[in-house]
């Protein structure tokens, strides 16, 4: 055997060890591993199918001038063949720069970190909102299971599943702001209105940074109608999920052992079931979230909201790689750390898995 | 003095096909301080039967007849009237210590939950309770315990940590299902000599279920044996056991090695016992018993009482004369 | 523990299910039917602009003063064979792929499943906007967009069912008996998968049609003069002060969609416990 250089055997070792640290760097270097896949098959789907970016980002009239054209494709190097521009692309991305997008002719690291925030903001709300109810719902259901709060529940989160977001936004929108005038209308903030100094690109946390109250309220009373039709899917999902776990759980031994000491009912529930259950309901909330953001883009379309959903929207259309994987990759980023956190998580709390770790 | 008397229990559960009796017509008595085993193949009830004393029948499950418990009639018992009772009065351990204990709460919560509710007592006074408790059931290092959860506990030690759970409120009935049959040959002697002496030391009355003669034999002082939910055969331990009088209980005994006595596992008689919702007719044992008569097929079993002590649910009585003849070879 | 019995359980005895098997056959009759039913051709521009609705125009008229009502009867044939072909199209694509990774195992299956990992990671309709967007707007593109990011849900089930049947003897048996790989992959184990995608596809229907419709929505699907339901919703988004021109399609979308998933949870509910389990991982 050659020897190992001590650096590598180091490196070596954590990548085989089975402890919490090692777990995490694989989990990590998967990752990205994982998002560099990624890009992989977003360049191969998109080379793959037809479609000219050139033809989409230029009007008729430029795109029949031969000389705008071949102006177009060297700045942004479209005029390389497809391996040069992915080994670039990679190249650049993996300085964590994400390039230019075609669509608006931007560095799509500033494009992001403008949209990013907007329905970062939403999809908090949204998923705050459909876990808190999504448990509550779920637990009831599943503790009421097969009697009249069961039932009604779950056609209710069923309907919750099956409702057209972009319907659901068009008729809370009617509904809200052109009938009852309780909504403000599209947009994050009143026309004109200042937007508060950039910090976390979130308006209402921007806003009480700044000690902005009026702004904060403005900035929430915009936000609420479409991060509640966002909330909506998510609702029924995690209510549905969360029946599933409490009903998994309440058929585990260690749930009759809680019954047979003659606990109240509730304890039993809060104790014994919604602590093993909460995790699971968690990881799936994590998961949504992830899911969410990407599902803004048909809530944003007829919300006008700025948000990463619509500039997805622009980036397809004009066909636009760079700008489509940027969004792609904040998108699986939250989705993969999402399940990072949760799998940490679940080394944290449980302490079975705990064990088996040492 | 009777703590339990059971008469003409019923059982009735959902299944796939309907409703079907899992727990037939069955009778019985427990005296403070006494051990009744009750022993059955796989499916015979004898879970039921502890679970509706309980009031823990699975999901649309229903009991029927009379059980009263301390002078309470747990029949048609509200769920607040049994969660009274449950873990005070009456306690209850289960086969599996694997999965019968929470895995994410500590010792401690497990240990003083119940107590807490059910007595009322401040924080401080029921872990010294639990660390009296642990001592009881010997477990080493009460203090380390209480701070640790199950996963650390082998198999024995989690038994007996859920026998202290359920001694926790100083109930009058426990009834243990199985509570062996998890576990190594020799820890399950340990387990059973807690048994034992905590019965001589607290007066409480014992139902331990098992598929195990062995463990009936050193410690019980009545049985009764159970097939398709129905009692066939019930009296005192040592004379069931030596003098089987009906055709299922002495072929239980025949299909005993001759070193039985160590507690091996119920080696049955030829066939399968029948499913739930499949109990043939008349006595449900006839397809297997080879004494069976025509009328076995159809009418119900009689009832024999031996010399006020025994019972046997069968028509035929083929050991009647069991003493001379038949030779009981244990 | 009262589920252990849940297999016997008909889908018949299921009051929702009832419901959406009433509901589809309505939309299917609707579909097959709708030059009877609907009472102006949905393309004809003869009537009156945005008319309420009324005894003329149940649904009232659009914007380009065509009959809604006959717009949403018309509808259901583009909505319900497009998602069904294209719950029909990934289901094959990911049991084979599945099936593959599954079959072969060691390293082959490592491959593939990195991959559907990175599928997972996607933004589904990210990217099945970018592939519809590249494709040329047309509904056939969106099908094919969808398909291509809806796929590795069947094929990690249909692996997983594969690992579960390979530790099962009658693999093993077969294996023994001399027959080949391959001939044990159709023969043998299809029964034993056919029924966990068949209810997998039958939960996705409704997911698909809410894609294939969102797309439309973005104009990325179905284009007009077509009446497709979330086409007619995003012509009510431009109009949102008139409610009839989105609200009715957006009703029939969310319920045949509803529909769908009522019959979906009843199939899961009829399998056995264990390949639920599967279901749901
Ligand atoms: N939740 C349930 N719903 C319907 N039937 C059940 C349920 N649980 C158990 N059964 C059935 O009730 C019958 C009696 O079960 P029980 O658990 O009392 O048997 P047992 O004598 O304790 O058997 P074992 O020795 O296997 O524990 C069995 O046929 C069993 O299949
Ligand atoms: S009643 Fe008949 S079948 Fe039943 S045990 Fe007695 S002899 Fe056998
Ligand atoms: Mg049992």
């Amino acid at each position: 055997m050659k020897p190992v250089p001590a650096k590598v055997s180091v490196f070596r070792k954590i990548l085989r060890g089975t402890g919490f640290f090692p777990f995490i760097v694989k989990r990590v270097l998967t990752s990205i591993l994982l998002i560099f896949g990624m890009t992989f098959i977003a360049f191969s789907i998109t080379q793959l199918v037809p479609g000219d970016p050139v033809a989409a980002n230029l009007g008729q009239s430029a795109y029949s001038d031969p000389e705008i054209v071949a102006a177009f494709e060297k700045e942004f190097g479209l005029d390389q063949p497809v391996p040069v521009q992915y080994l670039r692309y990679i190249q650049k991305l993996s300085q964590g720069n994400l390039g230019i997008s075609l669509s608006s002719k931007r560095p799509v690291n500033e494009d992001l970190k403008e949209y990013f925030p907007a329905t970062l903001e939403i999809a908090l709300i949204a998923v705050v909102i459909a876990m808190i109810l999504g448990l509550v719902l779920g637990t009831l259901s599943a503790v009421t299971r097969d009697r009249l709060p069961d039932q009604i529940i779950r056609v209710v989160s069923l309907t919750g599943v099956s409702m057209p977001t972009f319907w659901t936004a068009l008729v809370f929108f009617y509904v809200f702001f052109f009938l009852l005038g309780w909504s403000p209308g599209t947009g994050r903030l009143d026309p004109g209105a200042e937007p508060p100094p950039q910090v976390t690109g979130m308006f209402t946390i921007d806003a009480l940074i700044n000690g902005d109250f009026a702004t904060f309220r403005q900035a929430f009373s915009y936000l609420l109608l479409p991060a509640i039709v966002l909330a909506i899917y998510a609702l029924g999902v995690l209510t549905r999920f969360t029946r599933a776990s409490v009903l998994e759980i309440l058929g585990n031994d260690y749930v009759r052992t809680a019954r047979a000491k003659g606990l109240p009912e509730f304890t039993v529930i809060r104790r014994h079931v919604l602590r093993p259950a909460l995790l699971a309901i968690i990881t799936v909330a994590g998961v949504s979230f992830a899911s969410l953001m990407a599902g803004s883009v048909l809530v944003e379309n007829v919300f006008s909201w700025p948000g990463l959903g619509q500039y997805a929207y622009r980036a397809a259309v004009g066909l636009d790689l760079p700008g489509i994987m940027g969004v792609s990759m904040v998108v699986a980023t939250v989705y993969i750390t999402m399940n990072l956190i949760v799998d940490i998580l679940y080394r944290v709390i449980d302490p079975q898995l705990r064990k088996a770790e040492q | 003095m009777t703590l339990l008397s059971v008469r003409n229990l019923t059982v009735t559960l959902m299944t796939g096909s309907g409703p079907a009796d899992a727990v037939r017509n069955l009778s019985f008595d427990i005296e403070r301080g006494q051990i009744l085993g009750i022993a059955g193949e796989s499916g015979s009830g004898k879970t039921m039967t502890a679970l509706s004393v309980m009031g823990l029948l699975p999901y649309k499950g229903k009991a029927s007849g009379s059980i009263n418990f301390d002078g309470q009639e747990l029949v048609g018992f509200k769920p607040r009237d049994f969660r009274r009772i449950r873990g005070k009065d009456v306690a209850m351990i289960f086969q599996d210590p694997m999965t019968s204990l929470h895995p994410m709460l500590t010792i401690e919560t497990q240990l003083t939950e119940h107590l807490r509710h059910h007595r009322k007592v401040s924080k401080s006074e029921a872990r010294a309770r639990a660390l009296e408790l642990l001592d009881t059931v010997k477990i080493p290092d009460p203090k380390t315990a209480l701070k640790a959860h199950p996963s650390q506990f082998s198999g024995g030690m989690r038994q007996r940590i859920a026998i202290a759970m359920a001694l926790a409120c100083q109930p009058k009935l426990l009834i243990a299902d199985e509570p062996t049959t998890a576990l190594d040959v020799t820890v399950q002697a340990g387990i059973l000599k807690l048994l034992d002496e905590l019965r001589k030391s607290q007066n409480l009355s014992v139902i331990v279920i098992t598929h195990d003669l062995g463990v009936l034999s050193a410690l019980t002082d009545r049985i009764m044996i159970m097939y398709a939910g129905a009692e066939v055969e019930s009296g005192l331990t040592s004379q069931v056991l030596t003098r089987p009088r009906h055709p299922y209980t002495r072929g239980l005994i025949d299909a005993l090695p001759d070193s039985g006595a160590d507690g091996k596992r119920l080696i049955a008689i030829d066939g399968m016992p029948p499913e739930l919702g499949k109990f043939p007719s008349g006595c449900a044992f006839h397809p297997r018993c080879s004494f069976a008569q025509s009328e076995c097929k159809t009418g119900v079993p009689n009832k024999v009482d031996i010399d006020g002590s025994r019972r046997i649910f069968c028509s035929v009585d083929p050991f009647d004369t069991s003493d001379s003849s038949a030779g009981v070879s244990r | 523990m009262a589920s252990r019995f849940g297999n016997s359980n008909s889908i018949w005895r299921q009051p929702l299910a009832v419901v959406g098997i009433v509901i589809i056959s309505f939309w299917v009759f609707a579909a097959i039917f709708a030059p009877l039913i609907s009472p102006y051709d949905p393309l004809a521009q003869d009537s009156d602009k945005f008319l309420t609705p009324g005894a003329l125009h149940w649904m009232g008229t659009d914007e380009l003063n065509r009959d809604i009502f006959s717009r949403v009867i018309y509808g259901a044939r583009i909505s319900l064979p497009y998602s069904i072909l294209l719950v029909v199209l990934s289901a094959l694509l990911g049991s084979i792929i599945g099936g593959i990774s599954g079959y072969f195992g060691g390293r082959i299956d490592a491959i593939i499943m990195r991959l559907t990992d990175m599928f997972f990671a996607f933004p589904a309709i990210v990217l099945a906007m970018a592939v519809a967007a590249a494709l040329g707007p047309e509904i056939r593109n969106a099908v094919i967009a969808i398909t291509i990011v809806s796929w590795p849900v069947y094929a990690r089930l249909v692996r997983g069912l594969i690992l579960n049947a390979k530790q099962n003897d009658y693999v093993t048996a077969s294996s023994l008996l001399g027959s080949s790989s391959l001939r044990t992959l159709v023969v043998d184990l299809r029964p034993n998968l056919a029924g966990p995608v068949f209810v997998l596809a039958s939960l996705e229907v409704g997911n698909a049609l809410l894609l294939l419709s969102g797309l439309s929505f973005l104009g990325l699907g179905a284009q007009p003069p077509a009446a497709e339901w979330g086409s007619m919703v995003s012509m009510g988004a431009v109009n949102f002060d008139r409610w009839w021109v989105g609200l009715f399609p957006g009703l029939a979308i969310l319920s045949a969609v509803l529909a769908f998933n009522f019959i979906g949870d009843a199939l899961r509910d009829a399998l056995d416990p264990r390949t639920a389990k599967a279901l749901r991982d």
